[in-house]
């Protein structure tokens, strides 16, 4: 801080400190402001904090999506938050029918688990078709020509389902063993928000041992690092895209899921574009191309929308503060962008990959 | 207008597309209307042009050319949609005819204050409610049926959202309660627990929610997981009265209040018998009624306006229909007594906000689609006061 005390002095730097500053003031001042006043009460704010981590869970499920094929094709995949939504969107007809069966709430947690791994081949299949179809041949084009590919496959892949689908909304069927809620010291915390945060926590602890312990996470890192000298090694590039590809898509199909354990309403052909530029952000947040970056900063961002209105901007007395979600998040990704752009984990990336 | 000729009336409705069902509705009504008095107006044959004005703005403008180049018609019934009306409305009004919407709930339409986004043009009228009056009705129902105190509205930005929340505030401080809370939601939003904490802050008896799917799906599964609103009863407004509305929320749909149209009365069930006769089956919606009673007024106002002339000959001036037509008071229609209204906002809402009801949301609506729900209210039999407006 302050460098330009002893540095040649600069506007930008200046300016920076100034608003650096500022964000700090205002966030210790709005915080105070509702903390002194006593509004909401510590059960309440435990509420917030748990539904923060629940949505922080399943934008970390997502984000790892963006993260993966970052890290290896330096590409981001605008297209992700749809492969969410297809696996989402298919999957509340499996569950109606599991519901419909009574095999829901006799066996939850094996229909639940079938659920997710159905969810999960259905984005797989759809992130794989993308790679296939839209991505591999502009591979080597010049990487604004992917990204645009990305946006177009989005919005092809929301029509796509809309058609197949119908556009009204549809909602996952309630779990009877999810219902009702842990209570500690006269706190209610929801089980399934707890159900949510633990199975997404698996899942990415399976995707941390694929990666740093199996063989075709070793060639994940490989191809990441060096495509050319990857290849020479005898490792099969494209196989290696597309399985990435494939392990993002699951994970958002999984997501699907535990996002309709959540939240089990609004299912349709658009729930993917929030969600999927929330992860994107949550990504960045981390350090994109950085796979516990994206999981923390998933988690950072779910908490930080549930908590930030409510403590920060009510405090400073902004009406409507809940109406500024949004807002805080996109804040949060352009703090990030100008004071570390190399995200929270992130390494500086090399020229090549910058 | 020579001895032998008909009486012209004009229609507007919506014949094509996803919402046809609501053109049929109407055109049920509208026919057996006509054949009530089998056909005849002042011992002349009544005529009925149709116009398909589809669910747009656009598409009400050219059936609103198409008909008031015909200079026999003395009046229209129509449109169905709001929108279709905002287009229709300035070339009807131009050409000095009028039009009686059967199906129209937009405050815009009867709101002469064009800063505050009215649309009003002299010679609309409608019989059904206008959205406004749906407002009161339910602030009345919070006040005088479930006795709250207290109230929070949350809207979604949309005006029609928007509106009906602010009369519905307004009307509830009028009858002696408290507004805690007036908030709203983004479109879009999933994550209701911020504005769902500020509300337990404040902790009112009754949150008003006229919101649209998914946010109110969303809202209402959420506020089971908020302490402090474990008392809180929701009240919906129109767009919630929907079949998909409770499957899709849930268990937390159970015990919330719904407000939709609602027609009763022996003139009604001879009605429906007479529908099942002549055009059969059930009315495909819920704006039939008002339909009926959009043509029975018109054809009395151009019975009022009509000046027999010596050989036989009629007289039948288009302003003096419009006169007439303002001029209707009390009169009982299926849908209620009609009394059109003058004063923006209300201006040419001819329906009293009486053929309304508030249903609530059971078990059997929420697992086993049974559609409607039971009323808990119904505001034609079951007002104390009929408070007025």
């Amino acid at each position: 801080m302050f460098k330009w005390k002893t540095d040649e002095f600069s506007w930008v730097d200046f300016t920076i400190d100034v608003l650096r500053v500022l964000i700090v003031l205002a966030v210790v001042v709005g915080a105070w402001n509702t903390l002194s006043s006593g509004r909401i009460s510590l059960a309440q704010w435990v509420n917030l904090f748990a539904a923060g981590l629940s949505q922080g869970s399943i934008y970390a499920l997502i984000a790892l999506g963006y993260t993966l094929v970052y890290g290896i094709l330096l590409m981001i995949n605008f297209a992700h938050g749809e492969v969410f939504m297809a696996g989402a969107f298919t999957t509340v007809f499996f569950a109606e029918a599991l519901n419909r069966t009574g095999f829901l709430n006799e066996q939850p947690l094996l229909a639940i688990l079938l659920m997710i791994v159905f969810a999960g081949l259905v984005s797989m299949t759809v992130a794989i078709l993308l790679e296939r179809i839209a991505y591999r041949p502009l591979r080597g084009s010049p990487r604004l020509v992917p990204l645009i590919t990305a946006i177009g496959a989005s919005f092809f892949l929301q029509y796509t389902f809309r058609g197949l689908y119908g556009s009204g909304f549809k909602a996952y069927p309630g779990v009877k063993a999810l219902q009702g809620a842990f209570s500690i010291g006269g706190i209610n915390i929801p089980v399934a928000q707890v159900f949510v945060f633990c199975s997404a926590l698996i899942l990415m602890l399976c995707l941390y041992w694929l990666v740093e312990r199996s063989r075709i996470g070793k060639a994940m890192r490989a191809v990441s690092e060096n495509k050319e000298v990857a290849r020479l090694m005898g490792i099969d590039i494209d196989w290696v895209i597309m399985f990435t590809f494939g392990v993002g898509g699951f994970l958002a199909g999984s997501a699907g899921v535990i996002n309709g354990l959540f939240r089990p309403q609004g299912v349709n052909f658009y729930m993917g574009f929030i969600p999927g530029i929330k992860a994107f952000t949550a990504a960045v947040l981390g350090g994109i191309g950085n796979i516990p970056g994206a999981m923390l900063g998933g988690l950072f961002l779910g908490v930080i929308e549930a908590i930030g209105p409510n403590l920060v901007l009510a405090g400073l007395g902004i009406p409507g503060a809940n109406q500024l979600k949004d807002v805080i998040a996109f804040t949060m990704l352009v703090l990030v962008l100008i004071f570390r752009p190399q995200g929270i984990l992130g390494e500086r990336l090399s020229e090549q990959k910058a | 207008m020579a001895p032998d000729e008909p009486i012209v009336i004009g229609g507007m409705l919506v014949i094509s597309g996803a919402v046809s069902y609501l053109g049929e509705d109407s055109l049920g009504g509208i026919e057996l209307a006509i054949l009530h008095r089998d056909g005849q107006l002042l011992g002349r044959e009544i005529e009925f042009v149709l116009e398909d004005s589809l669910c747009s703005a656009e598409g009400g403008q050219a059936a609103a050319q198409r008909l008031s180049a015909d200079e026999s018609i003395v009046g229209v019934i129509g449109t169905n949609c709001s929108s279709a009306a905002q287009g229709a409305m300035p070339i009807i009004s131009d050409a000095g005819l009028v039009m009686i919407a059967p199906s129209n709930t937009s405050p815009s339409l009867t709101d002469e204050d064009i800063a505050a986004g009215g649309s009003h043009l002299p010679g609309y009228f409608r019989t059904s409610h206008n959205g406004l009056m749906e407002g009161m009705r339910n602030a009345e129902f919070a006040t005088d049926v479930l006795g709250a105190t207290s109230i929070a509205t949350v809207h979604d930005g949309d005006p029609y959202t928007e509106g009906l929340s602010r009369v519905v505030a307004a009307s509830f401080a009028d009858l002696g309660g408290a507004v805690v809370f007036e908030g709203a939601v983004n479109k879009g939003d999933t994550d209701m627990a911020s504005i769902l904490t500020e509300i337990a802050v404040v902790n009112p008896d009754v949150i008003y929610l006229p919101l649209f799917e998914p946010e109110i799906n969303f809202f209402a599964a959420q506020m089971q997981h908020i302490d402090g609103l474990e008392d809180t009863v929701i009240i919906g407004g129109g767009a919630s009265f929907m079949a998909g509305f409770p499957e899709n929320t849930g268990e937390a749909a159970v015990g919330i209040y719904v407000s939709g149209p609602l027609v009763t009365g022996n003139a009604y069930n001879t009605f429906l018998a007479a529908w099942d006769d002549e055009v059969g089956g059930t009315p495909p919606s819920g704006y039939h009624a008002h339909a009926y009673d959009a043509t029975n007024i018109l054809l009395e106002a151009v019975a009022a306006a009509a000046v027999e002339l010596e050989g036989g000959g009629l007289l039948i001036g288009r302003g003096a229909i419009r006169e007439a037509l303002a001029a209707t008071e009390d009169y009982p229609g299926l849908t209620g007594n009609l009394t059109c209204l003058e004063e923006s906002p209300f201006a040419g809402d001819c329906a009293t906000g009486a053929a309304l009801a508030m249903f609530v949301i059971t078990e059997a609506e929420v697992y086993d689609d049974n559609w409607p729900p039971p009323v808990a209210w119904n505001f034609a039999s079951d007002s104390p006061g009929q408070a007025e407006l």
